[in-house]
C-alpha cells in the first residue's frame, strides 16, 4: 500500500511538525477558518430557519434559496472573489458562509416544522405563548434533527476550508495545493489525510454534542 | 458579454459548448453510476433491516470525506484522469440516493404492499410496478441533491491538473487574471445546476401523474397531523429519525420535491 506508507513518511517526519508551515499551526488556521464560517452560517440560519418553521411559512422560499445557494459552485466562487476582490480573507469566509446556509437553514425548518402537534397543542391549551411554545417545547423536540444540519454544515465547511490555500492563504489545504505543485506526493497525500481527520473529528464532535445537549426523552423515541 | 465569457482560452482546449459537454459527462455519469449502486444496495437495507444502520453509518463517514482529499489519493491508482474525479462523485450520489431509496420504498403503505399480494403479483414485479413508483418523490429529491452538489463539485477536478472541466477556466481566470473567465466558469456551472434541478422536477412531474397538486400543498401545512398521508408522513420521518445523512437529509423529504 503505497499510499499508507506516503502517510506514515509524512507523519514521522519531524519537520511537519513546527515552524509556520507545522501541522499545528496549519490545523489552526484551518479550525479559525471554518469556525468563523460555520458561526455566521449560524446566527443567519438558525433564527430565520426556527421562526420560519415555528410559523410554518415561507418553506418555498426557503428550498428556492437553498437550491440557488447549492448550486453555486463553491471553488468557483472562491476564485471569482478572489480575483475580484484582491487579497483579504472575504473571498474566503463568503464562499464557505454561502455553502453552510443551506443545511442549516432548511433544516432547522424542515426540523421545527415537524415536530409533532399533540405536545405543541398542550403547551398551547396550557397558555403559554408562541416564543415560549417555540424554545421550550418546539426547540427540545426538534433539537437532534438541527445539529444534524449543524453538523452536515460543520463537515462541508472544514471540507471545503481546504481550498482556502489555492488563494494563497493556510490551512490544512496548504499541503495539498504546495504538494501538487511541488510534485511530492507524500505531502498531498499527508493534507488529504488531516482533512479527512478533520472531518471525521467534526462527525465525531457532533455525535458527541447531540448525546449531551439533547434531552433523554427525545433521544429515546 | 461579448469578450471572454463564451470565448476559452485555447489551452483547454474545448469550446464553451465542449467545456459543457464534458462537465456534464464528469457529473452526470457519477449520479447514473450512483443510481445503478444504490437500487440494490437500498433493496438489501429494506429486506434486512438490520443491514440500514450499519449503512447508514458508513456512507455518513464516507460523505465526510472530502472531494480533494478523496481525488488526491486516488491519483496513485488511476492517475490524474476523468476516472479519478468520477468515482468519489459516484460515492457521493451513492451516499445521498441510498437513503433517499430506502426511505422511498418504506413509505409504501401496508395496505398497498397488502393489496399488490392479494392481486398475485410476484416480488419483482411488485418492485418494479408497486414500490418504485409510489418511491419516485423520495427518489427524485435524492437524486436533485446528488446532481447539484456533482455538477459544483466536478469544478475542484481542476485542482488535481486538467479533470475540472468549468472548473479549469477559474485556474485561467487566476494565471492570467481575467476574471471573466472566473465569471462564466460560476455562472455557466450554476445555470447548470439550476436546469439540471428544474429537468429533474419535471421528470418527476411526469412520472407521479397520482400526486394531487392542491394536496401537497395541504401537507406542508401545520396541520397535516390529521391528514391521511400514510405515505408522504411515512419518507418525511425518515431524517426525524435521527437519519444523519449529510446535506441530502435536509432534502431527502417528499415536500423538498413539491416546491420549485
Amino acid at each position: 500500500m503505497t499510499v499508507i506508507h506516503f502517510i506514515t513518511a509524512f507523519f514521522s517526519d519531524g519537520a511537519h511538525w513546527h515552524g509556520y508551515d507545522g501541522i499545528p499551526t496549519r490545523l489552526v488556521e484551518h479550525v479559525e477558518f471554518s469556525l468563523i464560517a460555520l458561526g455566521i452560517a449560524a446566527a443567519v440560519g438558525l433564527p430565520i430557519g426556527l421562526l420560519t418553521g415555528h410559523y410554518g411559512r415561507g418553506g418555498n422560499a426557503l428550498a428556492l434559496l437553498a437550491t440557488a445557494a447549492r448550486a453555486l459552485p463553491s471553488f468557483g466562487l472562491l476564485v471569482l472573489l478572489f480575483v475580484l476582490m484582491g487579497l483579504s480573507k472575504l473571498p474566503v469566509l463568503i464562499p464557505l458562509v454561502v455553502l453552510a446556509i443551506p443545511p442549516i437553514l432548511v433544516t432547522t425548518y424542515e426540523a421545527v416544522r415537524t415536530v409533532d402537534p399533540p405536545p405543541v397543542d398542550a403547551a398551547r391549551g396550557m397558555g403559554m405563548h408562541s416564543m415560549k411554545i417555540l424554545f421550550q417545547v418546539e426547540l427540545p423536540v426538534a433539537l437532534p434533527l438541527i445539529l444534524s444540519g449543524l453538523r452536515s454544515a460543520a463537515i462541508q465547511v472544514v471540507s471545503t476550508a481546504t481550498i482556502a490555500a489555492y488563494v494563497s492563504f493556510g490551512g490544512v489545504g496548504r499541503y495539498i495545493i504546495d504538494g501538487l505543485y511541488q510534485r511530492n506526493y507524500e505531502k498531498v497525500v499527508g493534507g488529504a489525510t488531516l482533512v479527512a481527520a478533520l472531518a471525521l473529528a467534526t462527525l465525531g464532535l457532533f455525535g458527541l454534542a447531540s448525546r449531551f445537549a439533547v434531552s433523554r426523552g427525545v433521544r429515546q423515541r | 458579454m461579448n469578450n471572454g465569457f463564451f470565448n476559452m482560452p485555447s489551452d483547454l482546449q474545448h469550446s464553451y459548448l465542449g467545456l459543457i459537454g464534458l462537465h456534464l459527462q464528469e457529473a452526470l455519469l457519477p449520479v447514473a453510476i450512483g443510481l445503478l449502486l444504490s437500487l440494490p444496495i437500498a433493496q438489501l437495507c429494506v429486506r434486512f433491516k438490520w443491514l440500514y444502520p450499519p449503512v447508514l453509518w458508513a456512507t455518513t463517514v464516507l460523505y465526510a470525506i472530502p472531494s480533494l482529499a478523496f481525488f488526491v489519493v486516488l491519483i496513485d491508482y488511476t492517475g490524474q484522469t476523468k476516472t479519478t474525479v468520477v468515482i468519489p462523485l459516484s460515492l457521493y450520489s451513492l451516499v445521498v440516493l441510498v437513503p433517499a431509496i430506502v426511505d422511498g420504498v418504506r413509505s409504501v403503505s401496508p395496505e398497498t404492499h397488502a393489496a399488490a399480494v392479494a392481486m398475485g403479483i410476484g416480488p419483482v414485479r411488485r418492485y418494479l410496478q408497486v414500490e418504485l413508483p409510489i418511491a419516485v418523490p423520495a427518489i427524485f429529491a435524492g437524486l436533485r441533491v446528488a446532481t447539484v452538489s456533482s455538477i459544483s463539485l466536478v469544478s475542484v477536478g481542476a485542482l488535481i491538473g486538467n479533470q475540472g472541466a468549468l472548473g479549469n477556466l477559474l485556474q485561467d481566470a487566476m494565471t492570467f487574471h481575467r476574471p471573466i473567465y472566473a465569471v462564466s466558469s460560476v455562472v455557466t456551472t450554476a445555470v447548470l445546476a439550476i436546469l439540471a434541478d428544474t429537468a429533474l422536477v419535471l421528470v418527476r412531474v411526469a412520472l407521479t401523474p397520482w400526486l394531487p397538486k392542491s394536496g401537497r400543498r395541504a401537507l406542508r401545512g401545520r396541520d397535516r397531523a390529521n391528514g391521511d398521508a400514510g405515505a408522504d408522513r411515512g419518507a418525511g420521518k425518515g431524517p426525524a429519525t435521527g437519519e444523519p445523512l449529510d446535506g441530502g437529509t435536509t432534502d431527502v423529504r417528499p415536500t423538498a420535491g413539491s416546491t420549485l
